[in-house]
């Protein structure tokens, strides 16, 4: 059985260190409900724990952390997985900006939209990669100074019908990683010196992997998301502004 | 007391919130002040405050001019300079409250007037030359007399600031038992610049009333672009220059509050470049024109006048800022949690596009000297605005 709290009338210094005990204890799955903007939640946990959250948590959810499991009934606001290790954030609304900086291992998957500069300064490291999938659009310098890990943009589950699928600099100063498209980018949109790839076999296979999960989280039909062709955003060089500081 | 040397900028990772209803129906001070509390930790204790709209109907139609002073001789002073330059209609001490934490605020004090005119002026007996006189007379009292300030002069509305936490300013100036049209809120967290009460937010002018997250690093270029104009900054911050463009380019030079923001947060040259030729040209000429009042620097805003709420971020979107709806209530705010706390179910939310306003103004005719600055409105051909030239008003029609 699930621990099942309110938190509603907490301070989220008070919910952390509640969290934090019952994990000592040996609690291994939890629910919350009237979470608003409560900050830094499961921040730091090393543990396989899993977790559902009802309403809005506030910034830096899961930050640092290594191991939870945490599905998000409603949307999350700036910095969730903020440097996160492993483990996975599933949020079945839209997400705020800078999520997943420096990122550096675990899964992000977001149904809707997502903020500007998510997946700035991403990376990864032998069997750590990271990965961000969004089911909406995304904002300005979506994959800034990317160093690692991959970004897969669906843009199929937006608000705003108004708006390109990535904003501008898409991929700016990326060094290393991948970032996979759904549908088509604006080549002036990219960041300098990116350009477009078509996907090859061994793209397919990650893609098709990656998306699996992706609907199982969400129950939704691959064969939907793969209606349509996806491109692939990878940096031009390991170091693009090598010339830019050193003379 | 005042004794503050001046500093050039702010750093600052505040916390805002507004909220408005577009029939103009009256907003309990409770709301604004559960939203504002629930972005607790973006500020640090060293200042808040709070703008309210439709406070003073039954004094709609004098300017309700807020003063602050730090004793007697200078307030004695105000009354002076009001007695002279001013028709006083009515005047009262703001009613506060003592609060534990509040040590040594200074005092406050409401003041209805009329500006006195010229003769020739008042013949015409024209809004714009009251609005003109009036701007000029706040920045003489804020200039000249020692020791006290004017922090609001608009019809109709009010703010209220000082240094400490939210709930303590609210306590302190008793929010609870206003009700507004419009409400904005503030909770301050100033790192390079002295947490001072003149510094706390909103910052204001005639009815324009500004807080802000973020800061403004031209703030040297924008203030000596206004001073061409006759306003000063005395308030040793930032975002009092936001104030006062708004006045410049929406009041006095007619700019539609669109164009206005853009010309605040431009689009980028690349973004020009890709446009269709009309908008094009319009957008080159007002970055040509503008260039003085671009906002440069990381911010989220929130501004409101007797009519209207606008939000608007930097053109890289360097502050958080999140907008709602439910019914004829609009919301907006650094974070959602706070639209949250007091709009559980909104029937829309959105987080805005870097450089792109959200505005939202009242229905027609519910509020009274009620403005609307959609459109681009006849520029006066004055001498101030033909000095740095003006846009045609031919390049609006493509708008």
């Amino acid at each position: 059985m699930p621990l099942e709290l309110d938190i509603s009338h907490l301070h989220y210094s008070q919910v952390n260190k509640i969290l934090r005990d019952y994990i000592e204890k040996g609690e291994r799955e939890f629910i919350l409900r009237g979470v608003n903007g409560h900050r830094y939640l499961f921040a730091g946990i090393s543990a396989e724990i899993k977790a559902q959250l009802y309403g809005t948590p506030g910034l830096d959810l899961g930050a640092f952390m290594r191991g939870p499991e945490i599905r998000v009934f409603g949307n999350v606001q700036d910095g969730a997985g903020n440097t996160m290790d492993e483990g996975k954030i599933v949020v079945h609304g839209m997400a705020g900006d800078v999520v997943g900086y420096a990122m550096r291992g675990g899964k992000i998957h977001i149904y809707g939209d997502v903020g500007y500069r998510v997946g700035i300064h991403m990376k990864a490291y032998m069997d750590k990669v990271p990965v961000i999938i969004i089911g909406g659009k995304a904002g300005d310098f979506l994959g800034e100074y990317m160093a690692g890990g991959i970004i897969i943009l669906l843009g199929m589950h937006s608000i705003y019908p108004e708006r390109p699928l990535a904003g501008l600099f898409l991929g700016t100063g990326m060094h290393g990683g991948t970032i996979y498209v759904r549908g088509k980018v604006k080549e002036s949109y990219l960041g300098l010196g990116l350009k477009p790839y078509a996907l090859d076999g061994e793209d397919e296979k990650i893609l098709e992997k990656h998306l699996k999960e992706y609907c199982d989280d969400f129950g939704l039909d691959l064969s939907e998301i793969l209606k349509e062709d996806f491109i692939k955003i990878i940096p031009y060089t390991h170091r693009p502004y090598g010339k830019l500081y050193a003379y | 007391m005042w004794n503050l040397t001046l500093r050039a900028k702010e750093i600052s990772g505040c916390g805002i919130a507004g909220i408005i209803h577009k029939k103009g129906e009256l907003i309990p001070g409770e709301m604004i002040l559960k939203a504002i509390c629930c972005q607790y930790e973006r500020g640090n204790g060293l200042g808040a405050g709070f703008a309210a709209y439709g406070i003073y109907p039954d004094l709609a139609d004098y300017y309700a001019l807020h003063v602050m002073a730090q004793n007697r001789q200078a307030l004695e002073k105000v009354e002076e300079f009001l007695q002279k330059n001013t028709y006083l209609n009515y005047q009262e001490p703001i009613p506060t409250k003592r609060v534990k934490t509040i040590k040594n605020p200074p005092l406050f004090k409401r003041y209805f007037v009329k500006p006195k005119l010229e003769e020739e002026e008042a013949e015409f007996c024209n809004l714009t030359a009251e609005d003109d006189r009036m701007v000029q007379l706040v920045m003489e009292i804020n200039e000249k007399i020692e020791g006290a300030y004017v922090i609001s002069s608009g019809k109709n509305m009010g703010v209220f600031k000082g240094v400490g936490f939210p709930d303590e300013i609210a306590e302190f100036f008793r929010i609870d038992e206003y009700k507004a049209f419009i409400w904005t809120a503030h909770n301050r967290f100033p790192t390079n610049t002295p947490g001072w009460w003149g510094g706390a937010h909103p910052f204001t002018i005639l009815d324009w009333s500004i807080v802000h997250n973020g800061e403004i690093s031209s703030y040297g270029t924008n203030r000596r672009y206004l001073e061409l104009f006759g306003y000063k900054c005395t308030l040793l911050t930032d975002t009092e220059v936001v104030a006062y463009i708004l006045d410049l380019l929406i009041r006095k030079h007619g700019l539609p509050l669109e164009l206005a923001c853009k010309a605040m947060a431009p689009p980028f040259w690349i973004e020009i470049d890709e446009m269709p030729e009309e908008e094009r040209e319009l957008y080159t000429a007002l970055r040509i024109l503008y260039g003085g009042a671009v906002l440069n620097g990381p911010f989220a805003i929130l501004f409101a006048y007797n009519g209207g709420l606008v939000g608007l971020n930097d053109r890289v979107k360097l502050r958080p800022l999140v907008a709602a709806s439910k019914g004829d209530l609009y919301f907006m705010a650094s974070e959602e949690a706070a639209i949250r706390a007091i709009c559980p179910d909104p029937e829309k939310i959105w987080a805005p596009k870097a450089g792109e306003p959200v505005i939202i103004e009242m229905e027609e005719g519910v509020i009274p000297n009620q403005k609307s600055y959609l459109k681009p409105r006849p520029v006066e051909v004055r001498e101030d605005a033909l000095r740095i030239g003006y846009i045609p008003p031919s390049l609006f029609s493509g708008k």
